[in-house]
């Protein structure tokens, strides 16, 4: 589903790369944890996969495209397969709970019945089913973030991107935000959640991924946020990391 | 529903840069309406070219008392002189180039001069003695007038040929120097435009980059991305197009027709047909110079 072949990123003016020759396979279906340091390299994975950046080196595959030989144009198409959140949610002040889940769906040039439909199944899903006529700054965090996913799932992506959706939100709120991910993944969906949480992490034990420095030091599936085997990191890649610091 | 969706964009956008748009408005309009006079000013032109040239006519001036220059000695033309000139006009090698000629006695030329300079002091000084006498030739082909200048220019008693086309051309390269000048402002206001134009949808942009930046996410098309800021500049430029051409039209009817028309009878100027087809010119020309900055503007902004 996604696959990444020894992909490194470099930005521009920055001599250390901020993914150093990753390597790793995705499945359909999978819940995956991504976890390290702030500036380890976790958005930039997730802004690999949107093909918001090209990476420097390797090769892309998402979804069975080589995301290197998707033209400019095409970009858009590609996206509308994926579906992201954020930490600070990205809603429209000035739209409502209904227009800014709509929003995604008009940009795309869906139908006005078509819309009438999703938007409602989508709050539904999300729990937020009396509150379609709210607006943003109307809601609580935890709503807002609600407010988010059903964006992100209303047009049913393949994938879900999540970049700390529960950063800003308090432990219980979080642990709803989880559950709401958890049943959108039962449903077929592949998440792929960068996260700080170490509860949460450790609460789900999914497949996690931790990158530090830009290298993926420990790749175990049901395992929790502190590394206990350290599978990788013993194999010298924890020394090249001191020495690149 | 999608062009709803587009058109209510571009409304709010036109709405929350309100200032931008009314200078994108005035600069259109101040250089579209300078584009506008100058292409009037090369129908002028153009209009009366063919009209004063097709009635140019080559003079044959012979000689006066006081004439020192050509084939004169301070003697006046003889009537063999004058008579040997209208025989070449007459003859078989010139006859097929000519139209029509007449001839100016001195006394006829003085009566010109009095109607022409009436009122004037110069009227007064004039006597018919110094007036020389003239051929006026009509050729078939105006631009051939060095025909009768060769065949004609050495003969005794013939002080000068003029062709009145030379002296016309001094006032085109007048008339031709304003348009061009004409010209330049325009260009100048057309890049202030354009760069005001981009500038309006650039701040645009910005203001709406959340909106954008979920469009991107979600997988809008660059296109319909793009569409409602291009509209909103094409709006702003073709407000400012309309105004230029009613100021064309109105500068047409009510300057050119209403006053040089009166005041200059005897010359034709450009009318309200020519300025109606210069509208469309202006229109076209403001929404192509708004489409293209506002796609550049908008282009660069949305590149990664």
């Amino acid at each position: 589903m996604i696959r990444f072949e020894e992909v490194t990123k470099v930005y521009r003016g920055n001599a250390r790369p901020a993914l150093n020759s990753v390597d790793l396979e995705i499945l359909s279906g999978e819940f995956v944890f991504l976890v390290g340091a702030s500036g380890s390299g976790k958005s930039t994975f997730l802004r690999l996969v949107l093909k918001e950046e090209k990476p420097s080196n390797g090769a892309i595959h998402v979804l069975g495209q080589d995301l290197g030989r998707i033209s400019s144009r095409k970009v858009p198409y590609f996206r509308r397969n994926l579906g992201v959140v954020f930490q600070d949610f990205r809603l429209l002040p000035n739209k409502t709970v209904f227009d800014n889940v709509a929003f995604t769906l008009q940009v795309i040039g869906k139908s006005k019945g078509f819309i009438h439909d999703a938007v409602p199944d989508a709050l539904q899903t999300v729990g937020l089913d009396g509150k379609a006529q709210r607006f943003p700054h109307e809601l609580s965090g935890g709503e807002q973030q609600r407010v988010a996913i059903a964006r992100a799932v209303v047009n049913k992506p393949a994938i879900m991107l999540a970049d700390e959706p529960t950063g800003n939100l308090d432990p219980e709120t979080s642990a709803g935000i989880m559950a709401l991910l958890e049943r959108i993944n039962a449903n077929g969906t592949t998440v792929i959640m960068a996260t700080h949480d170490a509860g949460i992490v450790d609460r789900l034990q999914r497949r996690v991924i931790e990158v530090i420095g830009g290298r993926i030091v420990r790749d175990e599936r049901g395992g929790g946020y502190r590394t206990q085997a350290t599978p990788i990191a013993t194999q010298g890649f924890g020394m090249n990391v001191a020495e690149q610091r | 529903m999608r062009l709803g969706l587009v058109l209510s964009e571009v409304g709010q956008g036109l709405r929350r840069n309100v200032s931008m748009v009314i200078a994108v408005v005035l600069v259109t309009f101040i250089s579209l309406t300078f584009v506008g006079a100058a292409i009037l000013l090369q129908m002028q032109i153009t209009q009366m070219k063919s009209f004063w040239f097709d009635r140019a006519q080559v003079a044959v001036y012979m000689c006066t008392e006081f004439a020192t220059v050509g084939g004169c000695d301070q003697q006046a033309a003889t009537p063999e002189q004058v008579a040997l000139v209208e025989a070449q006009l007459e003859s078989a090698t010139l006859a097929p180039f000519i139209d029509t000629y007449y001839f100016e006695t001195q006394d006829e030329a003085f009566a010109n001069f009095q109607d022409q300079f009436a009122g004037q002091a110069v009227a007064d000084l004039i006597t018919p003695e110094l007036l020389p006498e003239a051929f006026w030739v009509n050729l078939i082909d105006p631009t051939q007038s060095a025909i009768l200048a060769d065949s004609l220019g050495g003969l005794a008693g013939v002080e000068s040929i003029v062709d009145q086309r030379s002296l016309l051309d001094q006032i085109f390269d007048i008339l031709n120097a304003s348009s061009l000048t004409a010209i330049g402002i325009a260009a100048l206001m057309l890049v202030a435009a354009a760069l005001l134009i981009a500038t309006t949808i650039r701040l645009s942009a910005f203001s709406r980059r959340r909106e954008i930046g979920i469009m991107r996410l979600v997988g809008a098309s660059n296109r319909f991305i793009q569409t409602p800021f291009i509209i909103e500049g094409v709006v702003a430029a073709l407000l400012g197009s309309v105004l230029a051409g009613v100021a064309v039209v109105a500068i047409v009817q009510f300057f050119v027709q209403g006053f040089l028309a009166e005041s200059l009878p005897l010359t034709s100027f450009v009318g309200l047909s020519d300025a109606l087809l210069v509208v469309p010119i202006l229109l076209g020309a403001g929404a192509l110079l708004a489409a293209l900055s506002a796609n550049v503007a908008i282009t660069r902004y949305l590149r990664v």
